[in-house]
């Protein structure tokens, strides 16, 4: 670790580590656990990463490990691919996960059907940082799973925590098919948990977690939603009194809809909550899904917040308004609640 | 000399056989001959070793037969059968095949490039000497894929090898209208790599040129450019009346084709006699023969397995996917030992 990242490890082996630094420490671990594993994307090298995420890789790995590209998204991702193929496991780093659009050609028609078309898979990560709440207006701040969510052969992972930013993406460098990896940047330096030093944390993919537990209903989200959830059922909880339980989906590709007809068969109500817009969101994907398998245990319609229906707005007043907010979220249990 | 006019032939028998086929209603969807340009597929690839590896685009099939590709695989990709090398779930060219070193292209143009960049940036990270080989029309180097694949192989220095076929017509449009370029180097010469021209239609300066690119990538002298000219005889495809093409520039053309113009060098230089030609298209007949009764008797796959290979199956490929990787594939070839000298050209046979 460079002299920039000052470790500071309790007794017990445990320190304080941001969402950030558990991608860097995923990344650092398996390159250093695993030498077919390296890193190429935009400014990664010398700068070190538009983030700092990759800070120090260079030093540490070299130049064939650690590569800085020309901005060139659709070359990345295909000399990602073509790397795969040969038996490496290279993880594409997009600058801001707005810039997969460029690269889409070569993750829908190349990355995706490979292995159905021909047998042999690319086991790639792509990664960057996703969403909104850091006013960066339209084009450093969207939420791109539901671009993806209509293409078989791609896997898709959002963590919220610390522990599944780095168990996701451990299990997304190891995994042998395409994952897209979205990071949510507000959560970048904002949560923190005591991770152990070294520890080796993989979260298989597709498996949800249960983040807060409940009784009268469920709300399914990810990523940074995770934490408005919680904190809209904290508020609900403590002035309705009525529990409400918080599925973090974690992956969203594939998708545990088994936890999420669990959750509902028993508290009969489900609020689905994503910072993507509405229209063709996977919320809606959900809804369909669990009236096909538990639309007899439902006790109210099932409901969705989301972002609105336009682009990522700049201004702090319109950003605030396009984002789903806590006080939606209460708005909308309370409203299922009651029902 | 005899491998290079014998791969030849068998692409243009091949896709005469496939025609047949198309008529007759076995192809599957659409036929995409290279009818006049199977000099620029086959001299350039006769230019790698065993271990490097060539991306094709649709219509570059001699050069898949080159790399060991046996005929009536490409006969069961078009006849959709199950035991193509897509297993019936795509078309064409479109498939991998590590052992011979074959990538597969996709439809979207270009897009082979920046893959292949890949294999070739994995030779470096490797310290293999190994070479990567692909071809694009001039149509599909005006697409954005292209144009990043072009800056990626220039940036990271890679060994690969970039045949610009420039055959006139992209689907219907003439390449004059896609680009202001008259000389296509130029556009190759934008990103900072050297560019040879070749007379696309010469099997013998195809791979000439072929050779010196390889040689060079392989040396570490990074990335080439070679633009062969030459012309599709036909449509785009089997179902194309190709009513935009000029009689007399079609005439010009069938004047320079490439089988029977390398005929005449084999038999002028004594390298190969006339009646040595007529054994060896027959023995290609015979061969294709008997391959066409073999596939039509074969099955399409069964529906079901539509489902399957969507994603790895851990039971059934633990290591996917570097398990199909052959010893051709990883072992440590001497990159020179297979055709290491032009002694092949005096010896014929490959």
């Amino acid at each position: 670790m460079s002299e920039d990242h000052p470790v500071t490890v309790t007794e017990d082996g445990l320190r304080e580590t941001t969402y950030l630094e558990a991608i860097r420490d995923a990344m650092r671990e398996e390159m250093l656990r695993d030498d077919t594993v390296f890193i190429l994307g935009e400014d990664v090298g010398v700068y070190g990463g538009a983030f700092k995420i990759t800070d120090g890789f260079l030093a540490e790995f070299g130049p064939d490990r650690v590569i800085d590209t020309p901005i060139s998204e659709a070359a990345i991702v295909g000399a990602a691919i073509g790397a795969a193929h040969m038996g490496m496991r290279p993880i594409a780093e997009m600058q801001f996960i707005d810039f997969i659009a460029p690269a889409f050609d070569m993750i829908v028609n190349f990355a995706a059907k490979s292995r159905y078309r021909t047998g042999i898979g690319a086991g790639i990560v792509i990664r960057g940082p996703c969403g909104g709440g850091s006013r960066s207006g339209p084009f450093h701040s969207q939420n791109v799973e539901s671009f993806f969510a209509n293409v078989p052969g791609l896997k898709m992972v959002a963590p919220a925590t610390v522990r599944d930013a780095k168990g996701l993406l451990t299990a997304a460098i190891r995994d042998p098919d395409p994952v897209l990896y979205f990071e949510h940047k507000f959560l970048y330096r904002r949560v923190k948990e005591m991770l152990a030093v070294g520890e080796e944390i993989v979260v298989p993919l597709g498996q949800a977690r249960t983040h807060r537990p409940g009784t009268d209903l469920t709300i399914v989200t990810y990523g940074a939603m995770v934490w408005k959830s919680a904190e809209a059922a904290e508020l609900v909880s403590r002035e309705d009194t009525r529990e409400i339980e918080v599925i973090d989906l974690r992956s969203i590709r594939p998708l545990d809809i088994d936890a999420i007809v669990e959750s509902v068969q028993r508290t009969g109500r489900l609020l689905i909550v994503h910072e993507a817009p509405k229209f063709g969101g996977f919320a809606g994907e959900i809804t369909a899904q669990v009236c096909e398998q538990a639309f007899e245990w439902l006790d109210a319609p099932i409901r969705r917040v989301t972002a609105i229906d336009t682009p990522v707005p700049y201004a702090p007043t319109l950003e605030d308004y396009y984002l789903p907010q806590t006080e939606d979220i209460v708005a909308a249990a309370r409203w299922l609640l009651a029902y | 000399m005899r491998a290079l006019y014998r791969h030849m032939v068998l692409t243009r028998a091949l896709e005469d056989r496939l025609e047949s086929l198309f008529k007759q209603g076995h192809v599957v969807g659409g036929l995409y001959r290279c009818l006049g340009q199977e000099a620029t597929a086959v001299g350039s690839s006769y230019a790698l070793a065993d271990g490097d590896w060539l991306a094709p685009s649709i219509r570059d099939v001699g050069a898949l037969y080159v790399r060991g590709l046996p005929p009536i695989a490409m006969l069961r990709q078009y006849a959709a059968r199950e035991a193509s090398p897509c297993g019936g779930k795509d078309n064409t060219t479109h498939f991998t095949i590590p052992e011979l070193g074959l990538l597969g292209p996709i439809s979207p143009l270009g897009t082979q490039l920046c893959v292949l960049n890949g294999m070739a940036l994995t030779f470096k990270q490797r310290g293999q000497t190994r070479v990567c080989m692909t071809y694009q029309g001039e149509g599909a180097s005006r697409t954005g894929a292209s144009h990043e694949g072009f800056v990626m192989a220039a940036a990271l220095d890679l060994p690969i090898v970039i045949v610009l076929e420039h055959n006139r017509w992209s689907f219907g449009t003439r390449s004059d209208r896609a680009a202001a370029v008259e000389d296509w180097a130029h556009t190759a010469e934008a990103y900072g790599l050297p560019v040879r021209s070749v007379d696309g239609n010469d099997v013998l300066e195809v791979y000439e040129a072929a050779r010196e690119a390889v040689d060079r990538a392989r040396a570490g002298g990074g990335p080439g450019v070679i633009v062969a000219e030459t012309y599709r005889m036909l449509g785009h495809a089997q179902h194309d009346s190709q009513k935009y093409m000029a009689p007399e520039e079609l005439e010009e053309w069938r004047g320079r084709d490439p089988i029977q113009r390398f005929e005449r060098v084999l038999v002028d230089e004594g390298w190969l006699s006339e009646s040595g030609c007529e054994e060896i298209r027959t023995a290609v007949d015979a061969e294709l023969a008997e391959a066409v009764n073999q596939v039509l008797a074969e099955e399409h796959p069964e529906p079901d397995t539509a489902r399957t290979r969507v994603f790895a199956d851990p039971e059934e490929d633990p290591e996917a996917p570097w398990t199909r990787m052959s010893p051709i594939g990883y072992a440590d070839l001497s990159p020179t030992e297979s055709r290491g000298s032009r002694a092949w050209l005096d010896g014929g046979a490959r």
